[in-house]
């Protein structure tokens, strides 16, 4: 069961606001994804470690090597407001 | 601490960010920079645009099992990197790629040093991975605080740069105790050659998890405690903090479980009123970064690469030079005072000696001036020559602090300053005899109460013969010869 509170907290970590309407479909759609993937745990899976990667390599690592990354000009040109060579964003809390 | 009637015990663990000192970044290749303009130093990866792959730096990974294992910690043999979700606006992709149930090291410690000598073992809980977050200046309203700023600046060069976090169990009870851990983590990452670990440009962070009860009694709730940026601050944010549970439980209070912000300017804690729930970061496997498993050999290879370190480096200047526990801990406890004291003790032939003048006149020369063992004016070889003027009975000991104090201010070899200032002892026999005969026959007087068994005449002609040498007379000589000459009557 997912409750209207778990699905109010869930939104509120997501940054997503949603009206009474959006939050009363929100539920059960949750509900029956989570009981969807909850099929799983009728399975015995005791023997097995956790999935964590679904591709089975090991060690990708590179060296410490430098790398020319972008351009000053490159790296600002998505912002959608500059300053002082930094990105601005809203006043925080 | 006693305040009142109630006795009070606190209760600390430390968690500690290193910034390791790696060419490029966690988990690309952009350099890892300090000062330099902002967002000059990024790329697609760590600013955190989408379709990216990150890739693990593997010096990073070096460089935080060097760490692990200097701290004792048993080496996971499969770790893997975990997303922690939260947003803020110095972290890009609102995730951080950070270690969660299967991080580097597990179940170190680290055995502490206080000044009165003492020893206590800190347990380390955990050494994990991570990448550092991006850098916000707050612009309007009170310079630099996040409280009343109109809007914020965001610098992502520091975004990504490799950090280890260490966190200790809570087993410390005192500031002192807190801050003498710290400093000598601080040292033992320093010999590492890892990280600078320099507090105030924040490559070394502590925050501390504290809470106070009755000695025997189970934990009281906790609080953490941020923003401590200097031994000093960490010292005075605990003290602040801890004062500060104690008088809100005896005023009939509750601690609550919080962050608490300390603040530099006024020496005060504070709650932040954080307006988030309750930590839920909804951890889950970096898909990104397959595992990475370290097998015994490389573990070993890490482990055989390791220095001295300074426990080991403590007990061997005790065995092998003769030094106390308190000296060899001072010298353990920092490098380059180490290595100098090695090279002057090896150069000399006399540890004694050496590691007295290494841990008095150096040491307070470089207090006094700021400098590093590496930029003294006065390297062990120097030093070692003017020790040979000293052992040899050219100088006395307060003409050698002279010479020493002439030699840090012009670096000028010591027998060249002993030549100018026309230094030098008398230690030439025939010399100092013609005038200890001459001092003692001009004052016929006290040379009789002398023999008449009043001892103490003898400092006065001593006096006299330093006053006639301008103080270059040997001390033993002056002595030895004074005797002889006035018993002859």
């Amino acid at each position: 069961m997912i409750s209207r509170r778990e699905v109010e907290h869930v939104a509120r970590l997501a940054r997503l606001h949603f009206d009474e309407e959006e939050l009363a479909r929100l539920q059960p759609e949750l509900e029956q994804i989570i009981g969807y993937v909850e099929q799983l745990s009728e399975l015995d899976l005791s023997g097995l470690e956790t999935t964590s990667h679904a591709v089975a390599i090991k060690n990708a690592l590179r060296p410490d090597e430098p790398w020319t990354g972008l351009t000053h000009e490159e790296a600002m040109a998505n912002g959608p407001a500059v300053e002082r060579g930094s990105f601005v964003v809203p006043r925080i809390g | 601490m006693t305040t009142g009637a109630e006795t009070w015990e606190a209760v600390i663990g430390l968690e500690i960010h290193v910034q390791l000192s790696t060419r490029t970044k966690m988990f690309c290749g952009c350099e890892l920079s300090f000062g330099d303009p902002p967002n000059t130093h990024v790329c697609p990866i760590c600013l955190g645009h989408p379709g990216v792959l990150p890739v693990t730096n593997e010096k990073a990974i070096e460089y935080a099992t060097r760490i692990a294992l200097a701290l004792d910690c048993h080496i996971a043999p499969r770790t893997i990197f975990h997303r922690k979700n939260y947003f803020y606006p110095d972290l890009p992709k609102a995730y951080q790629i950070s270690q969660y149930d299967l991080p580097l090291g597990l179940a170190g410690h680290l055995d502490v040093e206080m000044e009165d000598g003492s020893m206590f073992r800190v347990g380390i809980t955990r050494v994990h991975m991570e990448e550092d977050a991006g850098k916000l200046v707050h612009a309007g309203g009170i310079a630099g605080r996040i409280a009343g700023a109109d809007y914020s600046l965001v610098d992502f060069n520091r975004g990504g740069t490799p950090l280890v976090e260490i966190v200790t169990e809570p087993d410390i009870t005192t500031p002192d105790q807190a801050r003498a851990f710290l400093t000598q983590l601080r040292s033992l990452v320093q010999q590492l050659g890892v990280s600078d670990v320099n507090m105030e440009e924040g490559s070394l962070r502590c925050d501390a998890n504290v809470s106070v009860r009755h000695p025997g009694e189970p934990f009281g709730t906790k609080t953490e405690l941020k923003n401590m940026n200097s031994f000093r601050f960490l010292h005075r944010g605990l003290e602040a903090e801890i004062e500060r549970q104690i008088d809100t439980i005896e005023f009939g209070g509750r601690v609550v479980q919080e962050t608490i912000h300390f603040d530099p300017a006024t020496g005060k804690v504070s709650s932040l009123r954080s307006k988030e729930e309750a930590h839920d970061y909804r951890y889950f496997p970096e898909p990104d970064l397959p595992p990475v498993e370290l097998d015994a050999e490389y573990v070993d290879k890490v482990r055989a690469s390791l220095p001295e370190l300074p426990a080991a480096r403590k007990e061997r200047l005790v065995d092998q030079h003769g030094l106390t526990g308190k000296e060899a801990a001072l010298l353990a406890a920092n490098k380059s005072l180490g290595d100098y004291f090695e090279t002057l003790a090896g150069a000399t032939g006399d540890a004694r000696t050496s590691v007295n003048w290494v841990l008095g006149d150096l040491s307070a020369y470089l207090n006094v001036s700021g400098h590093e063992v590496a930029d003294c004016p006065v390297q062990p070889a120097a030093l070692a020559e003017l020790l040979a003027l000293l052992k040899d009975g050219t100088l006395s000991g307060k003409m050698a602090k002279e010479v020493f104090e002439a030699m840090c201010e012009t670096r000028k070899p010591a027998a060249d300053i002993v030549a100018e200032k026309g230094l030098g002892q008398i230690s030439d026999t025939s010399a100092l005899e013609a005038i200890v005969a001459r001092v003692v026959e001009a004052n016929p007087g006290p040379a009789e109460e002398f023999r008449q068994g009043r001892d103490k005449v003898l400092g006065f002609f001593v006096g006299q013969i330093m006053k006639e040498t301008k103080g270059q007379a040997n001390p033993g000589l002056v002595n030895e010869l004074l005797r002889k000459h006035l018993q002859k009557g």
